[in-house]
């Protein structure tokens, strides 16, 4: 039997990944495909602790996790469009017209 | 109480006409001026006959006090008034001479625009008299010493736009206070020795005092007396007052502020006569002075200035008299002399009011016809003054040479001697060269010439009448009802009257008396009446001692170069350090409170401003760092988002549910 | 069998995500994406979450995935020189510190809570999509109102943001 510790582990190690690659990288796009990864890493969690403890509320949230998961992309890559229609840039850090 | 009110009057009433003349004198005309000025001292002149009615009724001294002025701790001063027989004859003195000089004055002053404020000053002059001999104290003797020291500043330099006459008043006052400071030493000496400043305590314990001490008091307010009273060596004020009017002169320098010198030694004779060292003193100085100025004014021309140096040479006299111990006699010529000095100042001022304002007897001359009534009380004026029996200066005069000789001082009667024929030729050579032979007048003032008015012939022939009858109450010598009179103040306690033994010696004394008179006339009549040339070779034949006499023995310029040039450059040095030390140390006082003001100035700038601006600084301070947070990069926004988020699952981790990271090494 | 099953999808699903951050080229990392969440389905699979496991596939690698790979292709954007931030290290090694601490944390302490009442046999017995919808409909629906409400949300925003701006949209 796999133990809860591992599928926690397995669930942080992605989380830090996708964190990570939120802070690191360049491209809008992939910032949020590394959101993507943070919430199935979250993902992973729950399942595992609702297996673990007998309860369905796990995979119900997770549920929920990829629908918002889900429009989160869509509007984020919404305002992808908008940013670049209007020929800032797409990297994230050539879009800084709010500094000071 | 009737007496009281007489007692407070004789000074109060003078008083009120200063004040009513001096303050609204110039609204109202100068009839009323002249009305209030002499009435006063008429009204006082009448409350002193009666005082000294009352005096003669019951012969008792007594004491009114007016007003109880310091008291408390040691010191303890009353504005009080001692009335015995010597107060009696100064006031009478005082005020009936004074009266007679008020109304010359209305004459001889008439037309001049300062009428009311002379007669203001005049009142002055006559309050301070009286409180000077009225006082039963010290201090309130000082006020009027002080007072007429004023009252004969203001008057001398009532021609305040002569230069000569403002120097005069000030000359006067200041050796005038070389004396007051001889005489406040004295004061002080005897408050220290009798905690009290009253005659009657003073007097009573006199007793008590040792001779030195003694001698100290009296020599300390003998300086004072030879300054009021102008003998050697403070006499130089005297002939420059004359500047003033013939008025002033004779009512301050004849009969009444210059004897206030000798009125205080007999009133203080009792710390004298305990003094045998201050009363020889007091005689030689007298004696000295009498001789002296005598001498000087053998030669005079000015008619004014020959008066005043033989005033100071009378007062040489009186002094003389307190020197050897015959007090009364010293009074007696006091009185004397103010009649038949004020006399012969005042018809010298007739003269010189009739020759409009000349007064150089070499300018004058047979002035006899033209004014026979002036002619007359100055013949009358001189007769005394030379000693010519029987007018009032042989009496007294005489008297004064009989006590010295009878008591054994007989070098001072031979100065007493000379000096009479001394007096007696200069007095007739004056009325000789004024009234007798060929008129030097000059034509301008020729024209001008006529006798005065009665208003000040009036005053004139009573001084006349009164020089030649006021001899009377001291005859006969030491034995009148004068020295009767004032017996109860003077001569108990004064060396005694030895007389028996010597009633062949007094007539004897007297006819020599009257012989020095007689040939003193005499050599004046043929220097200037008989041979009128002779005087002039003689003055010729001599003409170094003829230049020092009529230089009055260059004293002048000797105090001039002696005791007022280093004076002057004293002041200088005093004048230096007070613009440098003194003014320095003000200067940089300023300039450190400017200093200060500066500091302050500049405190309050950096330091209080400063401190307010800081908090706009360091909010600025603060927005410039913490401005860089806002990068406008979005990535940076999530890097702190999720250091915020790891701080605070950490803290929630460790700290709420109290497991420590550190113990993992344990687990 | 099973451990084995999952050592492989958890250590393929690690390096697909590794692989996601770090490529260079955009479609790149999407296909790495898409590895990734075809073995987190897998791990569902193991867990007894067949319902989700689906979902799973259908929604995230088949929609949002293709939505992703749809607009990179629509930007056509260049490679980059420089993929990632500059001094991306501090970040890197920080989070990794945070990270492994917190796991460190994680693991020390008791997890466990209590337990439910669906055990796994009786999911078997009803099926996962039944068990799953049981419980959504009877305890969760509120939320599952909400998350609809968000979806139309979601699509209205994205509408509005990325239509053609028409000559009305411009400021005059």
């Amino acid at each position: 039997m796999v133990p809860l510790a591992a599928y926690v582990v397995v669930s942080a190690v992605l989380f830090a990944t996708g964190l990570i690659g939120v802070l690191i990288r360049r491209n809008f796009i992939i910032v949020l495909m590394a959101i993507g990864i943070m919430l199935n890493a979250a993902n992973i969690n729950l399942v595992a602790f609702s297996h673990y403890l007998d309860s369905m509320a796990g995979q119900v949230v997770a549920l929920f996790v990829i629908a918002i998961a889900a429009g989160e992309a869509a509007v984020g890559l919404a305002i992808i469009i908008v940013v670049f229609r209007a020929k800032i840039a797409t990297n994230v850090d050539e879009i800084n017209a709010l500094r000071w | 109480m009737a007496f009281e009110l007489l007692v407070l009057a004789v000074p109060a009433l003078p008083l009120l006409a200063v004040i009513l003349n001096g303050l609204f004198g110039n609204r109202y005309s100068h009839r009323v001026a002249y009305w209030l000025g002499c009435g006063s001292v008429g009204v006082s002149f009448l409350f002193a006959l009666g005082i000294f009615a009352e005096m003669l009724a019951t012969g008792a001294t007594r004491e009114v006090v007016a007003y109880p002025w310091i008291f408390g701790g040691t010191l303890t001063v009353n504005l009080g008034f001692l009335i015995d027989p010597l107060t009696c004859v100064m006031l009478l003195v005082v005020t009936g001479v004074g009266f007679l000089i008020h109304v010359y004055s209305i004459g001889y002053m008439h037309g001049e625009e300062g009428f009311t404020r002379f007669f203001t000053y005049m009142n002055l002059f006559m309050v301070s008299m009286l409180l000077l001999v009225m006082g039963n104290n010290y201090l309130v003797l000082f006020i009027g010493w002080e007072g007429v020291g004023l009252c004969s500043y203001l008057l001398i330099g009532y021609y305040y736009d002569r230069v000569s006459a403002a120097k005069a008043a000030t000359k006067a006052f200041v050796v005038n206070r070389i004396g007051d400071a001889g005489f406040l030493l004295g004061i002080f000496l005897v408050f220290v020795n009798f905690q009290t400043l009253d005659y009657t305590t003073v007097f009573a314990r006199a007793g008590q005092l040792s001779t030195g001490m003694a001698t100290t008091i009296a020599l300390c307010l003998l300086v004072g007396a030879i300054g009021k009273s102008a003998q050697i060596p403070l006499y130089t004020w005297l002939p420059d007052a004359m500047e003033g009017p013939t008025p002033v002169s004779a009512l301050i320098h004849a009969a009444t502020m210059v004897t206030a010198g000798v009125y205080m030694v007999v009133r203080n004779h009792v710390l004298y006569d305990m003094a045998p060292l201050a009363l020889s003193t007091v005689a030689w100085i007298g004696g000295g002075t009498a001789l002296f100025a005598a001498s000087i004014g053998l030669v005079q021309n000015d008619i004014k200035r020959v008066l005043a140096y033989s005033t100071v040479s009378q007062l040489g006299y009186m002094f003389l008299a307190c020197g050897v111990g015959a007090y009364a006699a010293a009074i007696f010529h006091l009185m004397t002399h103010a009649f038949f000095k004020a006399l012969l100042f005042l018809s010298a001022g007739s003269v010189i009011h009739a020759l409009a304002g000349e007064q150089d007897i070499r300018h004058m001359g047979g002035l006899r016809a033209k004014l026979p009534l002036t002619h007359l009380s100055f013949l009358t004026g001189t007769l005394a003054i030379a000693g010519i029996f029987p007018l009032a200066g042989f009496w007294s005069k005489d008297e004064i040479m009989a006590h010295a000789f009878v008591h054994g001082h007989y070098a001072l009667y031979g100065l007493a001697a000379l000096g009479a024929f001394l007096t007696a030729f200069y007095m007739f050579r004056l009325t000789y060269l004024t009234f007798y032979g060929e008129s030097r007048v000059e034509p301008h003032a020729a024209g001008h010439l006529h006798e005065s008015p009665w208003i000040m012939m009036g005053p004139l022939i009573a001084l006349a009448t009164l020089s030649v009858i006021g001899g009377f109450p001291g005859v006969p010598p030491e034995a009148g009802w004068f020295h009767r009179f004032l017996n109860p103040v003077v001569g108990t306690t004064g060396p005694a009257e030895a007389h028996e033994g010597s009633t062949g010696l007094l007539p004897t004394l007297m006819g020599i008396a009257t012989a020095i008179a007689l040939s003193g006339w005499a050599l004046a009549h043929y220097l200037y009446k008989i041979r009128p040339a002779a005087a002039h070779e003689l003055a010729d034949r001599t003409p170094r001692m003829y230049r020092t006499l009529l230089n009055k023995y260059y004293v002048d310029e000797f105090y001039d170069a002696g005791v007022v040039e280093p004076l002057k450059r004293l002041g200088a040095v005093w004048d230096w350090f007070d613009q440098r030390v003194i003014d320095g140390v003000v200067r940089a006082v300023g300039r450190l409170t400017e200093t200060s003001a500066a500091f302050s100035t500049l405190f309050e700038t950096y330091i209080i401003y400063g401190s307010i601006n800081i908090i706009g600084y360091s909010n600025h301070l603060a927005a410039r760092v913490l401005r860089r947070l806002q990068t406008g990069m979005v990535h940076h926004y999530a890097a702190i988002i999720v250091a915020g988020l790891f701080l605070l699952v950490h803290l929630l981790w460790v700290w709420w549910t109290g497991s420590s990271s550190v113990g993992l090494a344990a687990r | 069998m099973v451990p084995l099953f999952f050592v492989y999808f958890a250590l393929v699903s690690i390096l697909a995500g590794v692989l996601t951050v770090a490529l260079r080229n955009p479609v790149h990392c999407g296909l790495a994406l898409l590895t990734l969440l075809l073995h987190v389905s897998g791990l569902f699979v193991l867990l007894n979450a067949e319902f989700l496991f689906a979902v799973q596939i259908i929604v995230y690698a088949g929609a949002i995935l293709v939505l992703y790979l749809f607009v990179l292709m629509l930007l056509n954007l260049k490679t980059e020189e420089r993929h990632l931030h500059q001094r991306y290290a501090i970040t890197l090694v920080a989070t990794l510190g945070i990270f492994g601490e917190l796991l460190l944390l994680v693991l020390r302490s008791p997890f466990g809570g209590a337990k439910g009442d669906a055990p796994t046999s009786a999911v078997l017995e009803v099926g996962g999509s039944q068990a799953v919808g049981l419980k959504m409909f009877s305890d969760y629906v509120l939320q599952f109102e909400i998350v609809g409400i968000f979806l139309l949300g979601a699509i209205i925003g994205a509408v509005v943001l990325a239509k053609t701006p028409t000559i009305s949209d411009e400021r005059p």
